[in-house]
């Protein structure tokens, strides 16, 4: 059974194209990578699959579903969850705002209940702190940063503000886009180790784009490579690795003399 | 000195109203607000009753251009649609107080719910110029619709009574007005302890992100639309049974910038800043107005000078705020207490 599916997908801004008929399937479970060379079009995709961006071709297909004409708050009620590149958290929120903010398709509190804040508004409030707190918050280790503003945190902690974010979405696919860019050493280990925790005890797909190659070859099962807006290689970690367009793509070819 | 501050349940932490001394001060507040009218002279529960209206408005606004980040420019024409929807149902169809109160925040509603709508499209200053269009318009249709708003006459209003109690005197409008302030402010506040609130937030801060995460935009924006204009309907219609009056001039466009400005010197995005931008805005001019009228004794000609220059020190009173403050009153508020809370230790 196929969880996500990407069909044809084609996607040109004015003469620019930036996706070519790219295709291809998630399984449930996986972790699925994304990578290529800067400006092959990897975020245009996952633009794609969140409904930012609108394919001039192709279908995007969820949960049996396609959901190639859904609004982009629809698809995230769907369980279609995201995270950003350059950190896209909302700086006037603290923390636990932030994540709570996440489970808002999942709300049911309308304007005018949320003005008495009484009986079911506030039940509903309760039952999210606690949630939040006891499966987002512990999870991820954030407890001391849960009540300060965002925009004071450091970039890793920021970064790990987000995928808290984005499980309090309750996803079955997470969308990562570049989760471990500019972190250490010791911040990717962390991460790469919550990626797995989530995949594993969490139910959750993950389709990552990452340029960590150590990473990627470590934990993801499934491997695209896009180059020039085109699927150049899938495969497992290894088979890509020794994939004869992905060595060109990256090193370049060799001089013939 | 705060100490011992620990919470343990989840609900205790979300309480707005936090610690037993916190709500012992609010306590007195609330018993100074009841005692005011008993013991100030007629000047100054005019002056009360004019800031309470200026709160209603202020947080109205701060919900539609602090929190949620649609700058609006036409929030005095729609304080103008409640005074006028006030005015016109209680002179011609005789409803009573306690009805066009609501109505009049409704009507108003509906027009900042059309204002709204281009919100969709449009944002920033680009959205600043339609709701300036709208202030605009709103204002040419008090003027000339001469059948319904008698044009630049005005309308007079009868004084409102509730329960056949009137409520001619100042002293008994300024409780209809402080409970009214009061339910705009809690129920705001409310607002932003729930999903509601965050989506306002989420929106101002980062809206394509917000999109992703499940927010509806076009909805939360009229949503806030919505709130903003009815609160300002809701303090047109007060106003206009406070003067009992209602004419065209008494809702320009310098009273909607007016009315940015408190939020601004408030604190945007802060349902206190908003309290405290009313009453610094109403106030601080009349402060002004009667210790420059001091000066007056020692020679009757300076007033020709004295009475442009409180516009100019009111004028460089905010901006000087604004250099040392620019988060506003409510920021320099929790300066404040947060150095009373360790108060008289360093750290």
């Amino acid at each position: 059974m196929t969880l996500l599916a990407v069909d044809n997908l084609t996607l040109a801004f004015g003469g620019l194209n930036v996706l070519s008929q790219v295709s291809f399937t998630v399984e449930p479970g996986q972790i699925f990578a994304i990578i290529g060379p800067n400006g092959a079009g990897k975020t245009s995709i996952l633009n794609c699959i969140g409904g930012f961006y609108r394919a001039q071709q192709g279908r995007i297909f969820f949960d049996d579903q396609d959901i190639t004409n859904i609004s982009p708050d629809r698809r995230a009620a769907m369980g279609l969850a995201r995270t950003f590149q350059n950190i896209a958290l909302f700086r006037g929120m603290t923390v636990l705002d932030n994540i709570k903010l996440g489970r808002h398709a999942h709300l049911k509190t309308g304007l005018l209940s949320s003005l008495l804040y009484w009986g079911a508004a506030q039940r509903e409030e309760m039952e999210l702190r606690r949630e939040v707190e006891e499966s987002i918050i512990d999870f991820l280790e954030i407890e001391h940063i849960r009540n300060q503003p965002v925009a004071s945190l450091a970039y890793g902690l920021q970064k790990r503000v987000e995928l808290a974010r984005a499980l309090a979405m309750r996803p079955k696919v997470l969308l990562m886009d570049e989760p471990v860019a500019g972190m250490n050493a010791e911040e990717t280990e962390d991460m790469a180790r919550f990626i797995l925790d989530i995949k594993e005890e969490r139910d959750v797909t993950i389709v990552m784009i990452e340029h960590d190659m150590n990473m990627i070859m470590d934990i993801s099962d499934q491997v695209v490579v896009v180059n020039f807006g085109q699927k150049i290689a899938e495969g497992n970690p290894r088979q890509v690795q020794s994939h004869p367009e992905v060595v060109k793509a990256y090193l370049g070819e060799k001089r013939e003399r | 000195m705060r100490i011992g501050d620990f919470k343990e349940t989840y609900a205790a932490d979300e309480a707005v109203f936090r610690t037993g001394t916190v709500r012992l001060w609010l306590g007195l507040l609330g018993l100074a607000l009841a005692v005011f009218p008993f013991v100030a002279g007629e000047y100054l529960i005019y002056m009360a009753n004019i800031t309470g209206v200026a709160v209603v408005g202020a947080v109205g606004l701060n919900v539609l251009t602090g929190f949620t980040g649609q700058i609006s420019l036409g929030h005095a024409a729609f304080m103008g649609v409640g005074a006028y929807t006030s005015a016109i149902l209680t002179t011609r169809l005789g409803l009573p107080f306690l009805l066009t109160l609501p109505l009049s925040g409704v009507v108003a509603a509906l027009c900042g719910l059309i204002v709204g709508a281009p919100s969709m499209r449009m944002k920033g200053l680009y959205l600043c110029i339609a709701t300036l269009a709208a202030q605009v318009i709103l204002d040419f249709t008090f003027v000339h619709w001469e059948s319904m708003t008698h044009g630049i006459r005005g309308i007079n209003l009868p004084p409102p009574s509730i329960f056949g109690l009137s409520l001619a005197g100042g002293q008994a409008f300024y409780f209809v007005i402080v409970t009214l302030a009061a339910l705009a402010v809690t129920a705001c506040r409310n607002i932003f302890r729930t999903r509601v609130g965050r989506a306002f937030i989420a929106i101002r801060d980062r809206d394509i992100s917000a999109e992703l995460m499940g927010i509806n935009l076009f909805r939360y924006k009229l949503y806030a639309f919505g709130v903003s204009s009815f609160l300002a309907g809701m303090a047109g219609c007060l106003l206009a049974n406070l003067l009992k009056v209602v004419t065209p001039e008494h809702f320009p466009l310098q009273l909607s910038i007016q009315y940015l400005a408190m939020i601004i010197v408030g604190g945007l995005g802060s349902i206190l800043g908003s309290i405290f931008g009313a009453i610094f805005m109403t106030v601080v001019p009349e402060i002004l107005r009667s210790s420059l009228g001091l000066l007056q004794g020692l020679d009757p000609q300076i007033m020709r000078y004295l009475f442009p220059l409180q516009t100019v020190i009111f004028g460089l009173l905010i901006v000087v705020f604004l250099v040392f403050e620019p988060h506003g009153l409510a920021e320099m508020w929790r300066r404040l207490k947060a150095y009373f809370r360790l108060w008289p230790f360093e750290y």
